[in-house]
């Protein structure tokens, strides 16, 4: 895809969203537990959770699509919690597929423009424009069921730039399109994003697309935010376990704790705020960060070596039976077989540790 | 006779000519396709004998004329009897109320119940259902004396055979509700409702501009069916004393039974064409493609 951005698209206005202390209850589901987050000005904040941890539930309280019954949500400055959907001025794109059948694509994107009451050739003008910014442009006159499921959320990305939203809601508008076509429609919403400048919430439970798109990424686990923060940050320093565990991969390690560090393999290492500080441990090692090394007396065998292309994961059996996966590169990995021993060690790097 | 060539042929059929070889239970298949094409033919003879016989007969007796011979006045003489053309007019227009009324009230109910109560769609569902298992009987028992004070407060409109279009409207319901909800379940209607929102459209819009276009087809094909059941409607027409097409047709069938089966047969037409125009003609009722094309990358 080689579409630029017309310059005309590159409208969105930047404004800041708050949500303060909002609480939503389903029935005796605490939805949102007293949810807060600052959201800057053309900043891109992905919430990323597993399955019912109210991320979704967030999303459509600052769209209108749902009331919060405690809390406010501001945007702009402006309370915006008892305002209807039709009012707040919100593009969304939905999970599911949600262009209107009875309209071409070019209609779909001006739809939002006629009901502004923009004339017949400005709104023609302005969807041609967002469907050359997604990349579609000439294919206006297709219906929905023409399209394919990436090229119908492309559409839907246009319909929603093209009302020159406060804010974009994107409710996890990838998973429903395949591996490939997510990819490269991430990056393309990226892309977009920065060059139209929209305040953007994106919602999401694939921590590989929150952390590639967010300028920061807030991880939500019942109803609460545990931590908001740069995706690397978020990555190297959870300060919640609930992060350390959920956000990428883990081995869980047997150690002992004491004055800020533990002992890994042999290895003192720091450990990060909120960790367990003393006794027994359980630390939270990043593959990448379990070193391993040949050696024929070594009392740790490989069990498995997967190659990724340019890396390699070696899982290996520690000898109480632990396994404890390795992530290096694929020269590092020469020597790594099923069978082979080898010493295990860690990269001094802060880890975060739970009490065993 | 077999000679050496042919069993030595016989010997390598199996092998050589596998491929030409009839794949085991093939004929079997066939006589199995056979078998049931022959009942698919013979379900089809005896539903439409049975759907078409009574109309050939009604045909039959409507176009008999003097001495054996075949004639068209018993249709020509419908228009020569005025309170057979009023019926007519009177049923036409409340079917037309009917179908009005009904989808004012289930569009939007049902609409809203998609979007905003789902829990409360089997309620509603009963609701509509009702009127099947409550005999035109105990309608009419129940509602007459609601009628006979329209008809005592309300001066001429109170007393109007219109006003047959509320019980109608009730009857139409469980018929009218399983098309809208057929239609409504090809659709992802909450979401829909939802982008149309969050562009700026109020609710009257997202069920007229959004949703209505969706579910046409099942709209259209609730409308027919009211149509056709309003036209067909005789018991409670009768019983509350208003002379729709039905109560017509049978009292004209006391006078001239010719005409009155000539009538009966035409409105049954009148619903088969209309029944067919929809089917043939509605979006959605062609079989348009569904299915989204392979993913491709964008240009």
């Amino acid at each position: 895809m080689t579409a630029t951005v017309p310059a005309a698209a590159a409208t969105g206005r930047s404004v800041a969203v708050q949500f303060e202390d909002m609480h939503r209850w389903y029935g005796s589901v605490h939805a949102l537990a007293g949810l807060s987050i600052d959201i800057a000005p053309g900043e891109l904040v992905a919430l990323l959770g597993p399955s019912g941890c109210g991320k979704t539930t967030a999303l459509r309280a600052l769209g209108g699509l749902d009331e919060v019954d405690a809390g406010r949500i501001l945007v702009d400055g402006r309370d915006v919690s008892h305002i209807p959907a039709s009012k707040r001025n919100m593009g969304i794109v939905f999970q599911a597929y949600s262009l209107f059948p009875n309209m071409t694509a070019g209609d779909n994107v001006a739809y939002g423009l006629r009901l502004r009451g923009t004339g017949r050739d400005e709104r023609r003008k302005r969807a041609n424009e967002m469907l050359e910014l997604v990349g579609l442009g000439g294919f206006g006159d297709r219906y929905p069921h023409q399209l394919s499921g990436g090229q119908q959320q492309r559409v839907a990305l246009a319909r929603a730039l093209a009302i020159e939203p406060e804010v974009l809601l994107l409710d996890e508008p990838l998973s429903a399109l395949d591996a490939k076509v997510r990819r490269q429609l991430r990056e393309e919403i990226r892309r977009i994003q920065i060059a139209v400048g929209t305040t953007t919430l994106f919602v999401t439970h694939d921590q590989e697309e929150a952390l590639a798109m967010g300028d920061r990424v807030g991880v939500m686990s019942a109803g609460r935010l545990e931590q908001i923060a740069p995706p690397a940050e978020l990555y190297d320093h959870p300060r919640t376990r609930f992060v350390a565990e959920f956000v990428g991969l883990t081995n869980r390690i047997d150690g002992t704790a004491a004055a800020g560090v533990v002992n890994v393999f042999g290895t003192n290492v720091p450990l990060l705020e909120g960790s367990a500080e003393a006794g027994p441990v359980k630390v939270l090692v990043r593959p990448e960060n379990v070193r391993l090394s040949r050696a024929e007396d070594g009392t740790t065998r490989v069990v498995a070596v997967s190659f990724l292309g340019s890396l390699c994961r070696a899982q290996v059996t520690l000898p109480d039976g632990t396994l404890v996966v390795a992530q290096m590169s694929a020269a590092e990995a020469s020597g790594l077989y099923p069978g082979a021993t080898v010493n295990v060690g860690v990269l001094p790097a802060p880890v975060f540790a739970v009490a065993d | 006779m077999t000679s050496p060539e042919g069993a030595s042929l016989g010997a390598a059929a199996p092998k050589g000519g596998a491929l030409l070889a009839r794949p085991k239970g093939a004929g079997r298949g066939r006589r199995s396709s056979r078998g049931q094409l022959g009942a698919r033919i013979a379900i089809l003879v005896v539903v439409f004998g049975y759907l078409l016989l009574p109309l050939i007969a009604m045909l039959e007796f409507s176009t008999r004329g003097n001495y054996g011979s075949r004639s068209l006045d018993s249709f020509a003489a419908i228009f020569s009897y005025p309170d057979l053309i009023d019926g007519i007019a009177t049923s036409l227009e409340i079917a037309v109320l009917t179908v009005f009324g009904m989808l004012l009230l289930l569009v939007p109910t049902m609409v809203w119940t998609v979007v905003r109560v789902p829990r409360m769609r089997r309620v509603i569902e009963f609701m509509c259902l009702l009127p099947l298992a409550i005999p035109a009987i105990v309608i009419v028992v129940g509602i007459a004396p609601i009628y006979h004070w329209m008809g005592t407060t309300l001066g001429g409109v109170g007393g109007s055979p219109l006003t047959l279009t509320l019980i109608d409207i009730i009857l139409v319901l469980p018929y009218a509700y399983r098309a809208i909800d057929s239609g409504l379940r090809t659709v992802d209607v909450a979401t829909l409702a939802d982008a149309a929102r969050s562009l700026g459209a109020g609710w009257p819009r997202t069920i007229l501009q959004v949703i209505v276009p969706n579910i046409r087809g099942g709209i259209l094909s609730a409308s027919v069916l009211a149509v056709a059941l309003v036209l067909g409607e005789y018991t409670i027409s009768s019983l509350l004393s208003f002379d729709t097409l039905q109560v017509v047709i049978f009292l004209l069938g006391k006078r001239d039974s010719y005409v009155a089966v000539a009538v009966a047969l035409s409105a049954l037409v009148f619903a088969f064409v209309l029944l067919y125009v929809i089917a043939r003609f509605a979006p959605g009722a062609a079989g348009r493609p569904q299915r989204a094309p392979e993913e491709e990358p964008a240009p």
